[in-house]
């Protein structure tokens, strides 16, 4: 009784979660307000991290929060607030070969995602470190990340300090 | 039927910890202003009950009563939801703060830990919520239409945003030494005596921590987004009634959850200071500890100024921000070569 208590527990949260993840990453393109949008991504943010707690991966849905809906998110509405939305809200630009485009990219990425949902594909083999090891033990992924995947992680830092001195360079004032 | 029992234990534990929290926010308040009186050569407030002890209770029962006002030109939804963020923020974050060690109740076999959830994450998790609490103040300031709330709210998350990264960095320390981000194992590795607690270990990273902790929950002297000299009170100038109350609330939640936090890293959360005194409950130990950080959070409010803004900006990025990494860099190159 208590397995089956357990298991209707997380199908209602999963049920819960999906549905306003979906309908909030929908509010986020519609809303006219960008705050509004970006709250609207906090949220679908937040319940896709609800979702990864609800595959046994707590760690990436705790980085999921701190980085995207915590860092990310913050820093976009910092830049949202510091433009001027009334001049932005009043005319009213319509951007019609954006939307022809966008749209023509989200049909081809849903068809992408329906087809490797539904297409069985091989699933490799499996090595020292399983999902499973991953999923709930931060010690596994810093193991990973500093040994058979140091060379990316240095690359990617490389990356990010060149655009940090490059963003510095570009807005300082020429003198 | 344990299904049940683990339920009734959880919201136990659950409405306990609330109600202790509120109760403990209500009467941060009145020692707050009691103690800055006292340091300021004056009685502080004194008219309702003994000592002023029911100013918590007249305060709560005016803001209740006040007029509820929305600015005419407030963005309305997320008016009203930005202090709803605050609170919930900084209630939630004690959810995985163990405040004491476990007991069995008499006459079963059934065991209750102190702590609401027991988590392998519990410290990210305590920094995740944190971050996600930056977005009621910041959008309070935003939502409220006035040019002082924006200014507030901007301060707000520049100044959040850079010493967030200060604090992640203060307590790796403490997490190479103790190999483990469950706030409870944290806890246990300082059992034996204030010997063993972190803060001998770690002494700059704690002091690191507490610096980081006061810009992060806003106190003086970084208390920027509020600033009322400059700001009129910055990102809730527009808050009146219950609203105002919640962020008052949330301000002094988010106070004892980051002395709780600094208790459980380096002062050996629940545990007794000396061996000999294990008989005390571990749940007094921890309040007292807490409560003396939090004499320390308002004595230096008492104290010090505020800041400027471009020092505290300086301050966070050029200062600390280094600091800590040397801090890590130090704690590592130790923990190698003792193997």
């Amino acid at each position: 009784m208590a397995e089956n208590f357990g298991i209707l527990f997380q199908w209602l949260i999963f049920l819960g979660v999906a549905f306003v993840s979906i309908v909030a990453s929908l509010l986020v393109i519609t809303r006219k307000n960008p705050i509004h949008s970006a709250l609207f991504m906090v949220l679908t943010l937040l319940c896709v991290a609800v979702l990864y707690v609800l595959l046994h991966s707590p760690f990436i849905a705790i980085i999921q929060v701190i980085v995207y809906a915590g860092a990310i998110v913050m820093l976009i509405v910092f830049v949202i607030m510091l433009l001027d939305l009334e001049t932005e809200l009043r005319s009213k630009l319509k951007i019609v070969y954006s939307k022809v485009i966008g749209g023509f990219l989200a049909v081809l990425f849903l068809f992408g995602i329906l087809y490797t949902v539904v297409a069985k594909f091989p699933t490799g083999q499996t090595g020292s470190y399983t999902p499973e090891k991953m999923a709930t033990n931060v010690k596994a992924v810093g193991e990973a990340l500093f040994t058979d995947y140091v060379f990316p992680f240095e690359i990617a830092a490389i990356l990010l300090t060149v655009a940090i001195i490059g963003a510095v360079i570009l807005s300082k004032k020429r003198t | 039927m344990q299904v049940v029992y683990l339920l009734i234990e959880t919201i136990v534990k659950c409405v306990v910890v609330f109600a202790c929290l509120m109760l403990s926010v209500a009467y941060l308040t009145w020692l707050e202003r009691k103690v800055l009186g006292h340091i300021q050569i004056r009685f502080g407030p004194n008219r309702c009950g003994p000592f002023g002890l029911l100013q918590p209770f007249s305060d709560g029962i005016k803001a209740f009563f006040k007029e509820d006002l929305v600015p005419g030109n407030a963005d309305k939804a997320v008016f009203v939801i930005a202090p709803m963020i605050s609170i919930i923020a900084a209630i939630s974050m004690f959810a995985v703060i163990p405040f004491g060690n476990q007991f069995t109740i008499p006459g079963t076999d059934w065991v209750v830990k102190l702590r609401i959830a027991d988590i392998d994450i519990g410290l990210l998790y305590v920094f995740g919520i944190a971050s996600l609490g930056e977005f009621g103040i910041v959008l309070g300031g935003w939502s409220s239409g006035n040019k002082y709330g924006l200014t507030g709210s901007l301060r707000a998350a520049a100044q959040m945003i850079s010493y967030e990264v200060a604090l992640g960095l203060s307590i790796v320390g403490v997490i190479i030494l103790s190999q483990s981000l469950r706030l409870t194992e944290i806890v246990t590795l300082q059992a034996g005596g204030f010997w063993n607690w972190n803060i001998l270990y770690q002494p700059a990273a704690f002091v690191f921590f507490i610096i980081c902790a006061l810009a992060e929950i806003n106190r003086t002297p970084f208390d920027m987004p509020e600033s009322e000299s400059e700001l009129a009170c910055g990102f809730n100038i527009e808050y009146s009634s219950m609203k105002f109350a919640l962020f008052f609330m949330a301000e002094y939640a988010h106070m004892i959850t980051v002395a709780a936090v600094a208790v459980t890293l380096f002062l050996g959360g629940w545990q007794a200071p000396l061996p000999q005194l294990d008989f005390i409950p571990g749940v007094f130990w921890f309040g007292a500890k807490v409560f003396v950080l939090i004499f320390f959070f308002i004595w230096q409010r008492g104290t010090f100024p505020r800041l400027r803004y471009d020092q505290i900006m300086k301050f966070g990025w050029k200062v600390l921000f280094e600091l800590t990494l040397v801090n890590i860099f130090i704690t590592a190159l130790v923990v190698l070569l003792k193997g």
